[in-house]
């Protein structure tokens, strides 16, 4: 699969969808395919202040349990309401799929972000 | 990394598994597939269907001589008297003190011909201890055979009529915990009517050199039933579903046979085997905490290792959890106090720093029909 070259990435296998001031967060195909088949995400409450780095959430496969991480600083404004019930939604769709809905707050964190050549580099 | 993979054990089936872009990992010292087309679709086309796995990382021991029979009776807690010729029953190998040196399958070969079939983590350590402990029951003799097996598992509804054409083992004859020996697509073959999956299913002992044509044999007739191969994943989640016991998870050298509640394994009525003492004092004074299903309450999914707690206080530990892929709920087993233990009984479990509501239930999870 394709990443695609609107999104940003992270060395933990994040993407961020930056539009404006808000951002889409999701997990990359190469995480997805790391992880398996996706049982259950652990989403945060709306409203919460995240720093860049803290953990928000985690996202569980039939195996393996995994730390969700804020690529950037923000409040959640919207967390999906499609994974509660369809969490392999991430798994077929992993980079359409957000998690959460972030109003930045310091976008200039975008900066350290990985583009998509360096993240393809990161995991080829 | 591949000097990791270089100093792993590998099975007759690993090229073909490699081949095949299966997802390898270490498991027990060994190079084994954890998935092939993913958990949830290998685990609902056993429950289904059928699936075939390589299991050929367990361990075989053979014990034979003319007092064979006295020295499986000493090491093993079931009454292996009873078993005929081409019977087998699930035991455990115990310490002294009734817990768990590795459970194991125990074949009658012939009447003074014993196979036992271990976990791969274990062999080594179970074969010093066997052969140690039968110096003293006389003209016996045990040996780690397990390099002339390769194991081919084929577990689900479908199974039978995908092996018998390649069979002449009339397999409507071959009941449930018993084996014959024959061939399977031309390969000398043991057919034993076991599995960990909770299914019908036949386990297939075969020479290593003769893994792969049996291997591609049983998935070639399946074909038309969507038979498919699966890795440990699903061996996983499919022996928790049917509440077996995985030996590191949910037994050790520190749980009793009673504790993890499979009393039903203890030959009550001989006498002189190991950690016999211990377990009828226990089985007479009850035990302390016991081995539980339970299914969460609240979402979220407890695994193994978490701490079953009331209030700040540590009372319990999961030993396996997971959410299954055909009850679609998220299972698990734990130690529990006794007085917990009572089918309905709520607890709590600590998932990752979140106190999460469980509530016991009767085991198994699943139950053919």
């Amino acid at each position: 699969m394709a990443y695609p070259s609107d999104l940003k990435y992270t060395k933990d296998h994040e993407w961020i969808r930056i539009v404006g001031d808000t951002a889409e967060i999701g997990i990359t195909d190469y995480a997805q395919q790391q992880l398996g088949d996706v049982v259950f995400v652990e989403l945060p409450e709306v409203g919460r202040t995240l720093g860049a780095g803290d953990p928000f959430g985690s996202i569980e496969s039939v195996k393996a349990v995994s730390e969700l991480f804020a690529p950037m600083s923000g409040d959640v404004v919207e967390v999906n309401p499609v994974l509660r019930d369809h969490p392999d939604s991430v798994n077929k769709e992993p980079h359409s799929t957000w998690i959460v809905k972030v109003r930045l707050s310091s976008p200039s964190e975008a900066g350290s972000l990985l583009d998509t050549e360096a993240y393809e580099r990161l995991v080829g | 990394m591949s000097d990791a993979i270089a100093d792993l054990r590998k099975t007759p089936l690993n090229a073909r598994h490699r081949a095949s872009n299966a997802r390898m990992v270490p498991y027990a010292g060994w190079d084994m597939p954890v998935e092939y087309s993913g958990i949830t679709a290998e685990h609902l086309a056993v429950r289904t269907r059928a699936g075939v796995f390589d299991v050929s990382h367990m361990g075989e021991i053979e014990v034979a001589g003319k007092d064979a029979l006295a020295a499986v009776q000493r090491i093993s807690s079931n009454d292996a008297s009873r078993l005929k010729m081409g019977q087998i029953q699930y035991s455990g190998l115990l310490t002294p003190e009734g817990t768990f040196l590795d459970d194991m399958l125990v074949m009658r070969m012939g009447p003074n011909h014993f196979m036992l079939v271990v976990n791969a983590a274990n062999a080594a350590k179970d074969y010093a201890w066997i052969a140690e402990q039968i110096k003293a029951a006389g003209d016996v003799a045990a040996v780690d055979t397990s390099s002339r097996y390769a194991l081919i598992a084929i577990q689900g509804p479908a199974s039978r009529e995908v092996l018998q054409p390649l069979t002449g083992v009339e397999l409507d004859d071959l009941k449930y915990y018993w084996f014959a020996n024959g061939e399977v697509a031309n390969a000398r073959a043991t057919i034993s009517r076991t599995g960990y999956s909770g299914e019908d299913g036949f386990e297939i002992f075969v020479p290593p050199n003769m893994a792969d044509r049996v291997w591609q044999a049983l998935l070639e007739a399946g074909r038309p039933a969507e038979v498919i191969p699966c890795g440990l994943g699903a061996r996983d989640t499919l022996r928790l579903e049917a509440a077996m016991r995985l030996y590191g998870n949910d037994i050790d050298e520190s749980t009793t046979v009673l504790e993890a509640d499979l009393g039903w394994t203890v030959g009550w009525k001989k006498s002189g085997f190991i950690g016999e003492d211990r377990l009828r004092e226990q089985k007479e004074k009850g035990t302390s905490r016991k081995l539980v299903g339970f299914e969460m309450v609240d979402r979220g999914i407890a695994r193994h290792g978490y701490p079953v707690v009331a209030g700040d206080k540590r009372i319990g530990i999961v030993t396996s959890g997971t959410q299954t892929p055909f009850l679609k709920k998220a299972i698990g087993m734990a130690y529990v106090p006794t007085e917990l233990a009572a089918p309905g009984t709520e607890f709590s479990i600590d998932v990752r720093g979140r106190p999460s509501a469980a509530r016991v239930v009767s085991l198994p999870f699943y139950k053919r029909t």
